[in-house]
C-alpha cells in the first residue's frame, strides 16, 4: 500500500517539475550500454597480452585453459556484477551499502582501484598519442639512429640498441637509469598527458550521455582496423610463419599450474571485472532488462577479440622474424662476398648454405675470423614481447619494414587509442557514479565542472608519470594495483551477493528482471565454482608473487652489457609504497566495516543516556 | 658456379696481399647489381677507365690543377667481386706516390661527382678507409609533431567550448520555462491541497521504495 502512496506521489512531482532531481541518467538504447561495456571489456590487454601469453604457453593449447576460466570465473562474475548494478540502480558503493552497510568498504576500494588505474591507464594513451604525432613524417623518426654533433657517427646509444628501442627509451621515456633517480618533468609528455586527458574530458563530459555517443566510434573502430591490418598482415611474407608458431599447440605446457594461473588471471583482468565501472554502467538501464544475454554477450565477445586480435599481430611478428632473418643473413653474405671477393649477388638467400659449407672447407680460419653471426629462424621468432614492449618497440619495427609505413603507423596507434579510451570510460565511471550517488558533489555544481575537476585532479597526480622515472612506477602501479586488490573485491563481491544478499533471494531478482530464474550452470558457478576458483587463483598469486624477490628492468646505457636490461631490486621504501598501494584498497574493506560498528555504538550509547520517544530504530540512514 | 669455383681457386683472389707498395693507397669496393638489379652495367675496361678519370677529376678539383692526367691513377688487384687497389701519382714525378691524406680529401669533396659517374650511392661504392659523410639532418622550423599535436589539441578545445555552451544554454532555457509555470503554481496548488513552502520538496531518504531491503 506504502507503494501506492509513492507511486502517486512521484507521479505528481513529475508532472509538477519538468527537471526532475531524482530521474536517474539512461541510455539512449541498448546498442549504447552493449558497446560501452565491450568497450570497456575489450582494451589494451587484448592487443598486447593476450597473444603474448598465447604465444608462451603453447599456442593454440593455451585457449583450453583459458576458456575454462571464462565459462567458470568469468561469466559468472560478469553476470553478477551486471545483475546487481542493474536492480540496486546505484554505483559500486551504493550497491554493497544496500546489501549491507559493513560491505560498504567493497565499494570504496573498487572506486580507489579505479582511480589509480585510470591514472596510469591514460598516461599510457598519452604515449600512444606521442607515437601518433610522429607517425606523420617520412621517414618515420623510429626509423634511423639520429647522427651525432660531429656528423662523424651515429648517437652511441643508438648504435650500440636499435633506432627503435633508443626512440622509445629516450627520445619519448628520456628514462633514467634507475628508479631512485627521479628525473625531472619532460615537457612533451606532459603536453601528450594533457591532451590525453582533454580528449576523455570531451567524451566524459555529461557522464553516460556523451560517453554513449563517443563509444559508437571507439568500440567499433578497432574491429575495423584489427580486419584491415589482417589482410595486409597475411599478405605479408612470412605471415603463416608466425600464425604456425602462435597455434601449434604444446600440450605439455598445460602440466606447468603457472599457465592455469595466468589464464584465470588475464580472463579477470581482461572483463575489467571488480572496477566497480560494469555496476556503474548497468545501473543506468531499465530494470527490465536481459542481463543474462548481455553478461554472455559481452563475455564471448571479449575472448573472440582476444582471439581475432592475435591473427594479425601474430602474423606481423613472423613477418618481422622474416625480415631479421634475412637482414642476419645478408650481414653475413655481405661479409663473405668482400673477404673472398666473390662476385656482387653471387651468394643469395638460398644457396648461403652451400656457400658457406664450401667456403667453411677451403678456408675455414678465414671464415672463423669474420665471426658470422648464427642466424636462427626461431631464435628470432622467440623475440616475443608484451605490453608497451610489443606496441612500441616490436611492432613499431615491423611497421617501418612495411610499404607505406605512416599509413599503418597512424591506423595501429589510433586503433590503440580508441581500445584504450574506451576502457577508460569504465575506470572514470567507476569513480563518477558512486560520487553521485552518495551526494558528495554539491548541489551548486555542474556535472561537467565535477567531470572536469575529475579529470584535472588525475592529470596533476599523473604528472608523476612524465618524469624521468615514470615509466619505473608505472611498471609498479600496473603490477601492484591492477592485480590483488581486484581479485579480493571480487572475492568479497561475490561473496557479498551469494551468502549476505542470499542467493535465492538474487535469482529471484532475475527473474523478474529477465523473465527466467539463472539455470543450473549460474547457480553451481555463483555457489561453489567461481568463489573457490577465486580463493585458488588468489592464494597462487601469492605464492607465486612472495616466491619472487620484485625486481625491475632498467635501460642503463653505462651498464656493461648494454642493451641488455639492467635487473635491480627495488629499494625499500619503493617496495613499502608497493605494498602500500596493493594493502591500500584491501584494507578499505575492513576499515569501512570497522567505522560502521562504530557508528552504530556510539548511536547506542547515545541512545541509552538520552531515550529519545521519537527515536525510530529501524530507520538507518544510508548516509 | 663452377666457373667461379675455378677463379676462386686462383692465388690472387684472396684478400691477403702484399701492401708495402700500397701504403698510400685505397681499396674500392663496388657492389653494381646491389644497386642497380636488372639495369646492371657490366664491369669492363672502358668502365675502369671512366673509374681512372673521375679519380683524376677529384685530384684536379682539390688541387685546383690541371696537372692530373689518367695515367697518374694506378689500378691494381681486380676481381671478380669488383673490388681493386689504386694508388695515385704524383703529376711532377710518377715513381712518387700521392699522400694518402690528400687522396682521401679529394675524394671526399667530390664524393657526390664520383657516385653519381657510376650511378650508385656511398655504400655500394665504398672507398675503405673514408668514411662517408652522414647527410645533416633536415630539421625544420617547427617539429611536424607539434603541429599534428596543435591539430588535435584545437579541436579538442573547440569541441569542449561547444559542449559547455551548448549545456549553458540548455540549462538557462530550463531556469526561463520553470519560472513561467511557477507563476501559477499557487492556484494549483492549493487546488491539489499541497502547501509546501519548497516547491522541490525534501527527498527522504529513508524512504526506498523497495520495502524488500527494509525488513532488514
Amino acid at each position: 500500500m506504502s507503494g501506492d502512496v509513492v507511486k502517486s506521489m512521484s507521479a505528481e512531482t513529475q508532472m509538477e517539475e519538468p527537471k526532475a532531481t531524482e530521474e536517474r541518467p539512461k541510455w539512449d538504447n541498448k546498442v549504447q550500454y552493449l558497446l560501452t561495456c565491450i568497450g570497456f571489456a575489450v582494451g589494451l590487454g587484448n592487443v598486447w597480452r593476450f597473444p603474448y601469453l598465447c604465444q608462451k604457453y603453447g599456442g593454440g593449447a593455451f585457449l583450453i585453459p583459458y576458456l575454462i576460466a571464462l565459462v567458470f570465473e568469468g561469466l559468472p562474475l560478469l553476470h553478477l556484477e551486471l545483475a546487481i548494478g542493474q536492480r540496486l540502480r546505484t554505483g559500486s558503493i551504493g550497491v554493497w551499502n544496500s546489501i549491507s552497510p559493513y560491505l560498504g568498504g567493497v565499494g570504496l576500494a573498487s572506486m580507489t582501484v579505479s582511480f589509480l588505474v585510470g591514472l596510469f591507464y591514460n598516461t599510457i594513451l598519452a604515449w600512444i598519442l606521442w607515437y601518433f604525432f610522429h607517425s606523420f613524417q617520412n621517414p618515420l623518426p623510429w626509423e634511423n639512429c639520429p647522427v651525432n654533433v660531429n656528423r662523424t657517427g651515429y648517437i652511441t646509444e643508438c648504435e650500440k640498441s636499435t633506432p627503435v628501442n633508443y626512440f622509445w627509451y629516450r627520445e619519448t621515456l628520456n628514462i633514467t637509469p634507475n628508479i631512485e633517480t627521479g628525473g625531472s618533468l619532460q615537457w612533451w609528455l606532459v603536453l601528450c598527458l594533457a591532451t590525453a586527458w582533454c580528449l576523455v574530458y570531451v567524451c566524459f563530459i555529461r557522464g553516460i550521455e556523451t560517453i554513449g555517443k563517443a563509444v559508437y566510434v571507439t568500440a567499433t573502430f578497432p574491429y575495423l582496423v584489427l580486419t584491415i591490418f589482417l589482410i595486409r598482415a597475411l599478405t605479408l611474407p612470412g605471415a603463416s610463419l608466425g600464425l604456425t608458431y602462435l597455434f601449434t599447440p604444446q600440450w605439455e605446457t598445460l602440466k606447468n599450474p603457472k599457465v592455469w594461473l595466468d589464464a584465470a588471471t588475464q580472463i579477470f583482468f581482461s572483463l575489467s571485472l571488480a572496477f566497480g565501472g560494469l555496476i556503474a554502467f548497468s545501473s543506468y538501464n531499465p530494470q527490465k532488462n536481459d542481463c543474462q544475454r548481455d553478461a554472455l554477450i559481452v563475455g564471448c565477445v571479449n575472448s573472440a577479440t582476444s582471439i581475432y586480435a592475435s591473427i594479425p599481430i601474430f602474423a606481423i611478428l613472423g613477418f618481422k622474424a622474416t625480415e631479421n632473418f634475412n637482414a642476419c643473413l645478408g650481414e653475413n653474405i655481405l661479409a663473405l662476398t668482400n673477404a673472398f671477393n666473390i662476385g656482387d649477388q653471387n651468394i643469395t638467400v638460398e644457396n648461403y648454405d652451400d656457400w658457406f659449407t664450401h667456403l667453411n672447407e677451403t678456408e675455414p680460419s678465414l671464415v672463423m675470423d669474420l665471426h658470422l653471426r648464427n642466424c636462427n629462424l626461431q631464435t628470432f621468432l622467440d623475440q616475443s614481447a608484451s605490453g608497451t614492449g610489443l606496441a612500441f618497440i616490436v611492432f613499431t619495427e615491423a611497421v617501418i619494414k612495411m610499404p607505406a609505413s605512416q599509413v599503418w603507423a597512424v591506423l595501429f596507434f589510433v586503433m590503440l587509442f580508441s581500445l584504450g579510451l574506451s576502457s577508460m570510460f569504465g575506470n572514470l565511471e567507476g569513480v563518477l557514479t558512486p560520487l553521485l550517488d552518495l551526494n558528495l558533489v554539491p548541489k551548486w555544481m555542474p556535472k561537467e565542472v565535477f567531470t572536469g575537476l575529475m579529470c584535472v585532479v588525475s592529470f596533476a597526480v599523473a604528472l608523476i608519470f612524465t618524469l624521468g622515472s615514470g615509466n619505473y612506477w608505472l611498471e609498479i602501479f600496473n603490477n601492484y594495483v591492477g592485480s590483488l586488490p581486484l581479485l579480493i573485491i571480487a572475492f568479497f563481491e561475490i561473496t557479498a551477493v551469494v551468502f549476505i544478499y542470499g542467493i535465492n533471494r538474487f535469482s529471484d531478482d532475475i527473474k523478474w528482471m529477465t523473465g527466467q530464474r539463472p539455470n543450473l550452470y549460474w547457480q553451481a558457478t555463483w555457489r561453489v565454482i567461481s568463489p573457490l576458483m577465486l580463493l585458488v587463483v588468489f592464494l597462487a598469486y601469492i605464492v607465486v608473487e612472495a616466491g619472487e624477490k620484485p625486481s625491475y628492468s632498467a635501460w642503463n646505457p653505462n651498464y656493461v652489457d648494454f642493451p641488455l636490461a639492467d635487473v635491480h631490486a627495488y629499494p625499500e621504501w619503493v617496495y613499502s609504497i608497493c605494498v602500500l598501494l596493493s594493502a591500500v584498497p584491501c584494507l578499505l574493506i575492513p576499515l569501512a566495516a570497522l567505522y560502521r560498528l562504530a557508528q552504530l555504538l556510539m548511536k547506542y550509547m547515545a541512545d541509552r543516556r538520552t531515550p529519545n520517544p521519537y527515536g525510530n530504530d529501524s530507520y538507518v540512514s544510508d548516509l | 658456379m663452377f666457373g667461379l669455383l675455378l677463379l676462386l681457386c686462383l692465388p690472387p683472389a684472396l684478400g691477403a696481399v702484399d701492401f708495402s707498395d700500397y701504403e698510400n693507397g685505397y681499396q674500392v669496393r663496388l657492389s653494381i647489381k646491389t644497386a642497380l638489379g636488372d639495369e646492371a652495367y657490366e664491369w669492363n675496361e672502358s668502365e675502369m677507365f671512366l673509374f681512372r678519370a673521375t679519380i683524376a677529376f677529384a685530384m684536379r678539383q682539390f688541387t685546383k690543377t690541371e696537372a692530373y692526367g689518367i695515367d697518374n691513377i694506378v689500378v691494381r688487384n681486380q676481381t671478380q667481386r669488383v673490388s681493386f687497389w689504386f694508388i695515385v701519382t704524383s703529376p711532377e714525378n710518377p715513381a712518387q706516390t700521392v699522400e694518402k691524406e690528400t687522396v682521401e680529401k679529394a675524394i671526399r669533396r667530390s664524393r657526390n661527382r664520383i657516385n653519381n659517374a657510376f650511378l650508385l650511392t656511398d655504400k655500394t661504392l665504398e672507398f675503405l678507409g673514408i668514411p662517408p659523410t652522414l647527410a645533416a639532418p633536415i630539421s625544420p622550423a617547427t617539429p611536424p609533431w607539434l603541429i599534428v599535436f596543435g591539430v588535435v589539441i584545437g579541436l579538442v578545445c573547440a569541441g569542449i567550448v561547444a559542449l559547455l555552451t551548448s549545456s549553458v544554454v540548455k540549462r538557462r532555457r530550463g531556469n526561463k520555462a520553470k519560472q513561467l509555470p511557477e507563476e501559477e503554481d499557487p492556484a494549483k496548488g492549493t487546488d491539489k491541497g499541497i502547501t509546501c513552502e519548497d516547491r522541490n520538496g525534501v527527498y527522504n531518504q529513508g524512504f526506498s521504495d523497495d520495502d524488500r531491503l527494509t525488513q532488514l
